[in-house]
């Protein structure tokens, strides 16, 4: 059965197709409010989030997302990229950044909502700091892995400083920064749901908290469901760029089927 | 390598580090002082230093502290009682794998702090919601260490040992764990690290016994030194739990070694 | 005339207790359109010397000059084959891309790179190749696009460090024809380092030996063998099988040399300057 794609298909189909079933029947009669009947639960989705709070708190939310992601992806890189170069910088920012990556990013939100209050530069700034870090370690890691003879190869050829790290330290390195851009996708969303739930008015989850706080049981798993939603099409569309733009890492490994 | 060079060098991984450490508590002692960060929310380095020294000898640190590594602590069970043995499960035959991928895939995603509200709806404000919170979230890494170790034993090994007629848990003993082992202390160091993470967010946002709400109370009552210190010494926990990891990894590990070494002469 | 001068090069690495010598002095002159292969025994410090004369490593002491201009970092007019082709191709760009980086960098426009880098790959026989990968091409391939991105730089003086010795002997035989057929197309200087006596005989006008570390010239031998020259008929000429076991003597006595002075010293209780360093840290 493992052969034939439709097996493997119909395979990786079973548990998700039975789990939800399972839901279904469980729930239907369902009079408690602890476990609304999933019919509840859709009928929540279909009025709240299809389309009414898409405009009102998804934008705002990914908005924020992307905002703070790609600040964190940036600095995260550039200073990861300075480090990486410099074996004396490197010792000497090493002791900081060990200590400031071991605080739990959500404990980053205290320090920004004390000081620079409950705004939306406020979350951005919280979305950033925090995801920086697996971007700036990964880099590090990766500029000091660079080949020294890719370096060679760059002052043989006369190649200046700029075009040596952008068109060879950069891309040498851009494997590990992925792995790191990657965990940091995850950090941003959580860091995104955990910041709205504290003094927000809109987005996904001020949204998710606010139906917990009404008691409103089928909006809260709706809620749970969007944000499950938004963050698998936030990694298939990471995932959907990464195989396109590292296929010549793939292919360079020898695991590419050509 | 010359002795100067090698000198010089030495004296350089110590100065530098120190160097970069005076030059971090200054800047947190000078910001506020000059108002570069807001002096009322923002206190200077002596203010928070002090505040975490009268901690340490304050129960309500040690206490929060125990809370926080008693939840951590069972979680990691939690996570290790169903991560190894499901992954090692999927990473060892093609029909597990493909039964579990979708649904694993698209679990992982999710951010487990969404469920926070679900479970305070259904259960109030529990301690057990951070452990829930924690293995959920500490259950995914180890799971697919546990599926890549196992996926990663050398086929050739695996035919030999049967060959010469090893029965099942011989083979597993032999072949099949030492090989996993590495990548299962691998996966025990990120999920220790997401789990206390994710236990102390637990305890920020829902507000229940532990590191995470000390900061909250602080942070409520405007003892911003003190939350400021309880921050820092969650960060020194976290790093404290991930060297002591590192430390047993390298100690299993270096047996592992030796042992494989003494295996192949058997 | 003169083109590439080097004078009383040498080079030692660290100092005190720990220094290895890898070059103690070398001299030698390349005339412009010459093609000269340095030969010596392992770790004699060939790709030190090559370094040195590329304008990567500063020599201890000694100068190399190009055209009368003393090289103190990589010159213009000179590009390198570096051995291992695999870690001196990028992988992330096709072959065109990486034959026309070094010229992008030297602002040339676009027409033109593009023209140079199609002349090149032309002229090493990877036309058809040319918006492949390097992974996708075979050792051979990914050495000739190496060629190319030195051709298309349009140098003067080509240096190649041992280029054929990761290839199979049939892939080196075509290689090593092609070079030649290059080195009159473009009408360029070469100074090939290998370890092949056969290859360095086959293709030089000039055969420089080297001694083992710290490495000095020994010999300079002049190749009188007819060109074009022929992998059948060169190799069956009995001047060819007398060059060939001249420099195979020299080589295995510079060798033996080598072995015996660093097993002195490392019997010698008190040795000044001891080969603490192996051999192969300065090849």
């Amino acid at each position: 059965m493992t052969d034939s794609r439709a097996g493997r298909l119909v395979l990786q189909l079973v548990v998700p197709v039975a789990l939800v079933v399972i839901w279904w029947r469980t729930s239907s009669g369902s009079t408690s409010f602890f476990y609304p009947p999933l019919s509840e639960v859709i009928d929540s989705l279909r009025e709240d989030w299809l389309f009414a709070q898409i405009p009102t708190d998804l934008v705002p939310s990914l908005g924020r997302f992307s905002a703070g992601y790609l600040l964190a992806a940036a600095a995260g890189v550039g200073l990861g990229t300075l480090i990486g170069l410099s074996p004396r910088l490197r010792l000497a920012t090493q002791p900081v950044t060990e200590f400031l990556r071991a605080i739990p990013p959500p404990l980053l939100l205290p320090f920004a909502i004390v000081t620079f209050g409950l705004g939306n530069d406020s979350k951005i700034l919280v979305i950033a700091l925090g995801s920086m870090w697996p971007v700036l370690l990964n880099t590090i890691d990766g500029v000091r892995g660079v080949d020294p003879q890719l370096l060679d190869v760059a002052r043989s050829f006369q190649l200046g400083w700029r075009m040596r790290i952008a068109r060879i330290l950069l891309p040498a390195a851009s494997p590990k920064i992925t792995v790191g851009l990657r965990t940091a996708l995850s950090v941003a969303l959580i860091l995104m749901i955990i910041s709205e739930m504290q003094g927000s008015t809109n987005g996904l989850g001020f949204r998710v908290l606010k139906a917990q706080r009404s008691f409103d049981t089928a909006g809260t798993y709706a809620g749970v469901i969007v944000i499950g939603v938004v963050g698998l099409v936030v990694n298939l569309g990471f995932l959907a760029v990464e195989s396109r733009v590292m296929r010549w890492h793939r292919g360079a490994r020898g695991l590419l089927e050509l | 390598m010359s002795a100067q060079v090698r000198r010089r060098l030495r004296t350089e991984a110590v100065v530098l580090p120190a160097l970069g450490v005076a030059v971090a508590v200054a800047a947190v002692e000078l910001a506020p002082r000059l108002g570069i960060l807001p002096r009322q929310s923002f206190p200077p380095f002596s203010e928070i230093f002090g505040a975490l020294a009268g901690l340490l000898g304050d129960s309500e640190l040690w206490g929060a502290v125990r809370d926080t590594l008693s939840s951590w602590a069972l979680s990691m069970v939690f996570a290790i009682l169903i991560a190894v043995p499901l992954g090692m499960a999927m990473g060892s035959s093609r029909v597990g794998a493909l039964l579990m991928r979708l649904t694993i895939d698209f679990l992982r995603p999710i951010p487990s702090v969404a469920l926070i509200p679900i479970l305070v709806l259904i259960y109030g404000t529990q301690p057990s919601i951070k452990v829930a919170l924690a293995t959920l979230g500490a259950t995914f890494p180890l799971l697919f260490q546990a599926m890549y170790g196992v996926a990663d034993v050398d086929p050739v090994a695996k035919d030999t040992a049967r060959a010469f007629g090893l029965g099942g848990w011989s083979r597993a003993r032999r072949i099949t764990f030492p090989s996993v082992v590495p990548y299962l202390t691998t996966g025990l160091r990120i999920s220790a690290s997401v789990a206390l993470i994710l236990v102390v967010t637990g305890e920020y946002v829902v507000g229940v016994a532990g590191l995470g709400r000390e900061v909250l109370i602080a942070q409520s009552g405007g003892a911003y030194d003190r939350m400021y210190a309880f921050i820092v010494a969650t960060g020194v926990l976290g790093l404290g739990v991930n060297l002591a990891l590192l430390a047993a990894e390298r100690r299993v590990l270096f047996w592992h070694a030796s042992q494989r070494g003494q295996g192949a002469d058997e | 005339m003169l083109m590439l001068d080097v004078s009383h090069l040498s080079k030692t690495y660290g100092s005190g207790s720990g220094a290895f010598t890898a070059i103690g002095d070398i001299s030698l002159s390349v005339v412009a359109g010459e093609l000269v292969c340095i030969v010596g025994p392992s770790g004699c410090g060939k790709t030190t010397m090559l370094r040195c004369l590329a304008g990567l490593l500063p020599p201890t002491s000694g100068a190399v000059s190009l055209d009368a201009q003393p090289v103190t970092r990589p010159p213009r007019q000179m590009a390198v084959v570096f051995q291992d082709y695999s870690r001196s191709l990028l992988p992330w760009l096709d072959v065109v891309g990486n034959v026309t980086l070094p010229l992008k960098a030297a602002g040339v426009r676009k027409p033109r790179r593009l023209a140079l880098a199609g002349d090149a790959l032309a002229a090493v026989g990877l036309a058809e190749h040319a918006h492949k990968y390097p992974w996708q091409l075979s050792g051979g391939m990914q050495q000739r696009a190496a060629i190319a991105r030195a051709l298309a730089y349009q140098p003067e003086i080509l240096l190649m460090d041992e280029p054929f010795a990761s290839v199979d002997a049939q892939t080196r035989a075509e290689l090593e024809d092609l070079l030649l057929d290059v080195w009159t197309r473009f009408d360029i200087t070469i100074l090939l380092v290998t370890h092949d006596i056969d290859e360095a005989v086959y293709l030089a006008d000039r055969v420089v030996l080297l001694s083992g570390a710290p490495a000095i010239v020994t010999e300079s031998l002049t190749v009188d063998l007819p060109r074009p020259r022929d992998q059948i008929a060169t190799k069956e000429m009995p001047e060819f099988a007398h060059l060939r076991a001249h420099v195979f003597a020299a080589v295995k006595a510079a060798g033996d040399q080598a072995r015996r002075d660093a097993a002195s010293e490392a019997s010698a209780p008190d040795a000044a300057a001891g080969v603490a360093v192996g051999p192969d840290a300065a090849a």
